[in-house]
């Protein structure tokens, strides 16, 4: 079950405060964030991703049969709200007999948002490009195919680097959405723990703060990863 | 090659071109700009695909392209010759030996070691034997021309293209890439080159074939069509090239 397991949270009641109220929830938010908060942002992301690069590379055939399933998945998904997707996802599809549990269901609910965006990164990178490079490809014998997956991509991916790092720290803080189809993620704990004690305001900042280390930890690893790619570029 | 057209849209680029290239024989085409040249260069290895025309190889090997060209006949076609970029057109992201491997390694699935020999062999036949580890940013763009000549005889074509290989160059570079051309061509290999080096094209061309609005004007030896040409325009266009007002 993906319901609340949250053991700890019981045992702080109205009446805690101060330091001691923001120690003892540090520990249950920090499980959510292991527990929910990370796992759901690394499988949502990487499935976005791999949908992404698929959206993508529709998007730029040349056949309009196959760019337009594509460019609809993308149009619905950026037109229409996250917690809206979240809701049809959890909330909906039971109506025709679809139940997926909470944890599933914020999955795929992110995972298609991410593929969405993704894709217009992706897609952008991917044409900016110079079509020399397709053109050398072609010239050493190489396919469409070879040519994007040996020659493009890898110069395409250190143009997406920073844009997607963006849309994956916005992922992390939109995870907390989750919370409010029953994941018991980071946000979640620390409503639970708010609704006992009243103490809004320092659960909250606790709560945020904690979302900022996540973050903040990202951005030096999307650093690394930049300067990485960047080996083969004139400084 | 016969009857070639090549029309982008309304705009005929190419009017009914019939040409030869003879096996271990250089042929430049030159002409002024917007003449088709680069154009034609280009449609012989499908880069860009001819509207009209055919093509006929030694080997029997033949494309039509009055029919829809196969994706097999295209690649079969894109085999026999390697290309040489005005702009270089080299991988940024991989080292000098590995834009000469990447052809006859990921396409040709050769034996690596023997590829790896390959390539350093060509790398250090264009004077590039202590740059092999460097990435393209790393050279100059006279050595960058230069990793892609090798590139492009590291797939073994029946058949080189050069698009202008000098014209990107700062002027003391020039001499280094064309001396590596001219070499090719005493040891045999077919080429065609589209340049604006005139004393290069008297000094290689077994035969010149000049352009203009998308025609051969004239073509032959480069004695005919560079010492003394019949034609006007051509005659024209070398006194422009060879003295330039200012």
């Amino acid at each position: 079950m993906f319901l609340l397991n949250n053991t700890f949270v019981f045992t702080i009641t109205e009446g805690t405060a101060g330091w001691e109220l923001i120690k003892q929830a540090f520990w249950p938010m920090v499980e959510g964030g292991i527990k929910y908060t990370i796992p759901l942002t690394l499988i949502s992301f990487a499935v976005g991703l791999l949908l992404a690069l698929l959206t993508a590379v529709m998007r730029l055939s040349r056949s309009r049969i196959v760019r337009a399933p594509a460019a609809f998945y993308v149009s619905a998904i950026r037109g229409t709200p996250m917690i809206v997707q979240l809701f049809i996802v959890f909330y909906g599809l039971p109506n025709i007999g679809l139940t997926i549990e909470p944890f599933p269901s914020a999955v795929i609910a992110f995972s298609l948002n991410v593929g969405a965006y993704a894709s217009e990164v992706i897609r952008a990178s991917i044409s900016s490009i110079p079509k020399g490079q397709w053109e050398a490809g072609y010239t050493v014998g190489m396919t469409n195919g070879t040519t994007l997956r040996r020659i493009i991509l890898p110069q395409a991916a250190r143009v997406s680097v920073p844009p997607l790092s963006n849309t994956f720290i916005s992922l992390v803080k939109d995870t907390s959405l989750a919370s409010l189809i029953l994941v018991a993620e980071l946000f979640r704990q620390a409503r639970e723990i708010a609704a006992r004690t009243y103490e809004f305001l320092i659960l909250y900042i606790e709560a945020a703060f904690l979302y900022w280390i996540i973050c903040f930890i990202l951005t030096v690893l999307q650093e690394l990863i930049e300067r990485r790619l960047e080996r083969y570029i004139a400084k | 090659m016969k009857g070639l057209s090549k029309s982008f849209g309304d705009l005929e680029v190419l009017k009914n071109i019939n040409m030869e290239i003879e096996k271990g024989k250089v042929v430049t085409i030159m002409g002024p700009s917007g003449s088709g040249k680069t154009t034609l260069l280009r449609c012989l290895n499908a880069l860009e695909e001819p509207t009209t025309g055919e093509f006929h190889f030694e080997d029997g090997f033949h494309v039509n392209f009055n029919q829809k060209l196969k994706k097999q006949d295209l690649l079969t076609l894109r085999r026999k010759s390697g290309m040489v970029f005005q702009s270089y057109n080299l991988f940024p992201h991989k080292t000098a030996l590995e834009n000469v491997t990447e052809g006859p390694l990921v396409v040709q699935k050769r034996d690596q070691q023997a590829v790896i020999e390959q390539a350093k062999r060509l790398l250090t036949k264009v004077g590039l034997q202590d740059k092999m580890d460097l990435y393209p940013y790393q050279l100059s763009g006279g050595q960058q021309q230069r990793v892609g000549i090798a590139r492009a005889l590291a797939i073994e074509p029946e058949l080189m293209l050069f698009d202008e290989p000098t014209s990107a160059l700062d002027p003391e570079l020039v001499g280094d890439v064309l001396n590596v051309i001219k070499e090719l061509a005493n040891e045999g290999w077919t080429m065609a080159v589209v340049t604006h080096e005139v004393q290069f094209a008297t000094e290689v061309s077994d035969h010149v074939i000049f352009m203009d609005g998308g025609y051969i004007v004239e073509q032959g030896t480069p004695q005919k069509v560079l010492t003394n040409p019949r034609e006007e325009r051509t005659q024209q266009f070398l006194q422009r090239i060879l003295r330039p007002s200012l």
